[in-house]
């Protein structure tokens, strides 16, 4: 029997869409009968009271989450966010809901023994309620008390060798796309550059010294299937410098429609037919720049006119792939709407090469200069794209030491209203009004 | 309930403390199919909707089964997939950026087994536990926020609007029909921790009145200042004000005309709370994207200014984001994004094919970057 009567969560049951509602009710049910025994760490009934405090809300179309609270794991600034509901007389299991962010691994790959433990401890001490994944790519751990804060760091520290991730004014969990892991398209390996980022500015990404919050986010290719472009202060997107690698071989097939060689990869293989694949139609007039050709069997692709923009590779994965000469295009100041509107990235780093052997190097110099200038310069709360918007590209050129070049614009400047510094003008702008009025009377 | 330390001592923190060390290495968790053949993959192909097949140079084979999921998700079900992963995975199993979980098998026999499994487990209410889906030309699963579930700032619930939606696009979950892919993202106010705002279809939560004042309580909690400057449009200015009792306390004045709804001011003061059941809902967004494929990314433009919350299942909201799908369905090219097709066919026509009202909340008037989305030309369609 339900603790709390929940009409109108009740009517998510249904649809084919997995339930949350069910599965909460099924977690409610399971921590009730406690089969396993488990001496839980925190109220037996944190999942019913939590259905309960949603079903409030659904009727009064508001949240029942107080604002923040400041609880935490000693020395760290970030990682646990406090929350407390509004109604814990009517809602005691979760009058002090916290969630802990646990930095996950890159590209989310997991052991089924690592998920087990995590459960196991979630179980435990919390209320066995997870995202898989939060937005910034961290497990979240939904909903435990102060006091069991410090033991699930312990448990995770000690016996899973696991941290937390971040939160507040700090850098935030970095996260990736699969790769190389499991992906032709991936121009270097997001997996070993995204765990060594993190690992490497730790102190970073837990102790909060930022203006406000900073993300990482890397893209393998400018597919961009993590959204690195629109939703990180700096994003790291694969490319490459060199031509794009034919096979003419795998080119006919596809012109053949050879069932091999589906169109996109099979993207298309749904309820729609869309009739036999057309190389001229469907590739070559699509291409933004126009730069390739198909001429006695044969598929040329004027490279120094191609943008990357993956929609040839796309479509025919068998026949071509990406340059062998790859490294990544660095783009900042990406964020959402709050405050000043939503920014997308701008480029600031066409090519960089993605070198472990000497700990990326070439990658860190950049990220550290622009961190050394946001600390110095960013306001409190202004975003590394506010920073930019309002001292400047060229102050971010500047203190990044990267010369100004044609593909940093979309188009150049349609205004002439050019701030010179004094020392690009012969002479300065200390001059003699006695010496001008001489030749021009007042 | 008896409390049970693991050894931690609250009187000397640092006593054994470890810090630092980061996330678990992602080699550890690797299928032995992916270690061995990482970045020597070939090619992949989409076998059927939910289904790929990744082809390495050295000819091994990994098979992919992709199933949405909720990502609020309870231990249960995550020890559930664990069971799945270890009878069919070798105990290894991923999740993907948009909260599907993939589980990998390393030869083609072993798929169907795999399959039938995941497309046989069902909740007690009768959905799908594991369904199958979210590749190529359709829909995959939708990206969100906390909403009411763990958040103090939402318009709306994500976990709610994000199952009624995805109960109405789920067919195309299961099918490739689309003309591409077709992402819709929910973010539950505009903080946007979801960053809905390149998404081809955005369902986005919105307060629509001003903070209400606790004034009794607000200089005992705030940071007055802090609240002042959080303001994007300059509408917070400290003020004394007198309460009913006559005490004279400390407070701030907000010009209400002046004011976005932003809450940025509730995120530093909890005395300026915004939520109300009339004034919040839904705002829907359309025709954005990230990547970088034939197009530039965009941003997603407001279609439909605002919608009310009707829990449980937000049927305008639903209704509104079916209408769009289908007229996108029916009249975009292939290859073409959402944002790519309603370009070229002109927003006046996407209004009108997707039998959406536009009412002047769509003309922007934020801001300098507002005049660059009126038309500077002749050339519009009747």
């Amino acid at each position: 029997m339900a603790k709390h009567e929940t009409p109108l969560l009740d009517q998510l049951e249904s649809g084919p869409w997995p339930s949350f509602v069910s599965d909460l009710k099924a977690q409610a049910e399971k921590r009730a009968k406690n089969a396993e025994g488990i001496e839980f760490q925190i109220p037996v009934d944190v999942v019913d009271d939590l259905l309960g405090i949603v079903e409030l809300s659904y009727k009064h179309g508001r949240t029942h989450w107080k604002h923040g609270g400041i609880v935490g794991v000693f020395g760290y600034g970030g990682g646990v966010i406090g929350r407390y509901c509004d109604q814990p007389e009517n809602f005691p299991g979760v009058e002090a809901f916290h969630t802990m962010r646990v930095n996950q691994p890159a590209g989310k790959y997991y052991s089924t023994d690592y998920l087990k433990k995590l459960c196991d401890l979630w179980d435990f001490r919390g209320s066995g309620v997870t995202n898989m994944h939060g937005s910034t790519g961290d497990i979240i751990l939904l909903g435990t008390t102060t006091k069991q804060l410090e033991e699930i760091f312990w448990t995770l520290t000690h016996d899973m060798d696991q941290d937390l991730g971040g939160s507040g004014s700090n850098l935030r969990t970095p996260s990736d796309c699969l790769g190389q892991s499991r992906c032709e398209y991936a121009c270097y390996d997001t997996n070993a550059l995204v765990y060594f980022l993190t690992n490497e500015y730790q102190d970073e990404l837990h102790r909060p010294a930022f203006p406000y919050k900073f993300k990482f986010k890397l893209d393998g290719c400018p597919n961009c299937c993590v959204a690195s472009i629109a939703r990180s202060d700096m994003s790291f997107i694969g490319t490459w410098k060199d031509d794009i690698r034919i096979d003419q071989d795998a080119v006919n097939k596809y012109v053949e429609n050879d069932p091999a060689y589906p169109a996109n990869a099979g993207a298309y293989k749904g309820s729609k037919d869309w009739g036999p694949f057309d190389l001229e139609k469907e590739v070559l007039a699509l291409c933004p720049t126009k730069c390739m050709k198909f001429e006695n069997k044969k598929l040329f692709i004027d490279n120094a006119n191609c943008t990357r923009c993956m929609h040839c590779i796309n479509v025919m994965p068998r026949a071509l792939k990406i340059g062998k000469d790859t490294g990544l295009s660095i783009l900042v100041g990406a964020k959402a709407p709050i405050l000043d509107g939503a920014q997308m990235g701008s480029l600031l780093v066409p090519f960089v090469e993605v070198n472990p052997d000497n700990d990326y190097e070439a990658i860190t110099e950049i990220i550290e200069n622009i961190w050394d200038w946001w600390m110095e310069e960013g306001k409190n709360r202004e975003r590394l794209g506010e920073l930019i918007m309002r001292q400047g590209f060229q102050k971010l050129l500047e203190v990044t030491g990267i010369d100004p070049m044609p593909q940093h614009v979309a188009y150049p400047r349609t205004n002439p209203y050019i701030f010179w510094k004094e020392d690009e003008v012969p002479g300065g702008w200390e001059r003699d009004v006695e010496e001008y009025r001489k030749h021009h009377r007042r | 309930m008896a409390f049970i330390s693991t050894g931690y001592n609250p009187e000397k923190p640092m006593e054994n403390r470890i810090t630092d060390i980061g996330p678990k290495d992602h080699n550890e968790f690797y299928p032995p199919v992916i270690a061995k053949n990482k970045g020597k993959w070939s090619h992949h192909e989409i076998l059927e909707p939910g289904v790929l097949v990744h082809v390495a140079d050295s000819g091994d084979e990994v098979y992919t089964v992709r199933v949405g999921g909720a990502r609020l998700m309870s231990t249960s079900l995550i020890n559930e997939i664990c069971e799945i992963a270890d009878k069919h995975c070798d105990g290894y199993v991923r999740f993907t950026t948009r909260n599907n979980v993939e589980f990998m098998v390393d030869s083609k026999d072993k798929l169907e087994p795999l399959k039938n499994d995941l497309a046989s487990r069902k909740f007690a209410g009768g959905s799908f536990k594991f369904p199958i889906g979210g590749t190529g030309a359709g829909v995959t699963n939708i990206v969100h926020t906390q909403g009411w579930i763990h958040c103090h700032t939402p318009a709306t619930d994500a976990s709610g609007t994000v199952k009624a939606a995805m109960d109405v696009l789920f067919n195309d979950f299961q099918d490739m029909r689309l003309p591409a892919q077709l992402r819709v993202s929910m973010a539950c106010c505009l903080n946007m921790c979801g960053a809905v705002h390149c998404s081809d279809i955005a369902i986005l939560g919105y307060h629509r009145k001003p903070p209400m004042l606790d004034h009794e309580y607000l200089d005992k909690v705030c940071e007055i200042p802090l609240a002042v400057a959080a303001c994007p449009t300059a509408a917070i200015k400290p003020a004394k004000v007198q309460l009913d009792s006559g005490k004279e306390v400390k407070s701030v004045d907000v010009k209400n005309e002046r004011c976005m709804y932003c809450g940025n001011c509730y995120t530093m003061c909890p005395s300026m709370p915004l939520a109300d059941t009339e004034g919040d809902g839904i705002v829907l967004m359309a025709g954005g994207k990230v990547s970088n494929r034939i197009s530039d990314p965009k941003f997603s433009k407001v279609v439909v200014a605002f919608l009310p919350n009707e829990m449980p299942r937000w049927p305008s909201m639903t209704d509104a984001i079916q209408r769009m799908v289908e007229a996108y369905a029916k009249g975009a090219n292939k290859y073409e994004r959402l944002g790519d097709w309603a370009e070229r066919i002109g927003w006046e026509k996407f209004f009108e094919v997707c039998e959406l009202d536009f009412t002047h909340h769509l003309i922007d008037d934020f801001r300098q970057q507002a005049y660059m989305s009126w038309r500077q030309s002749t050339q519009f369609k009747f």
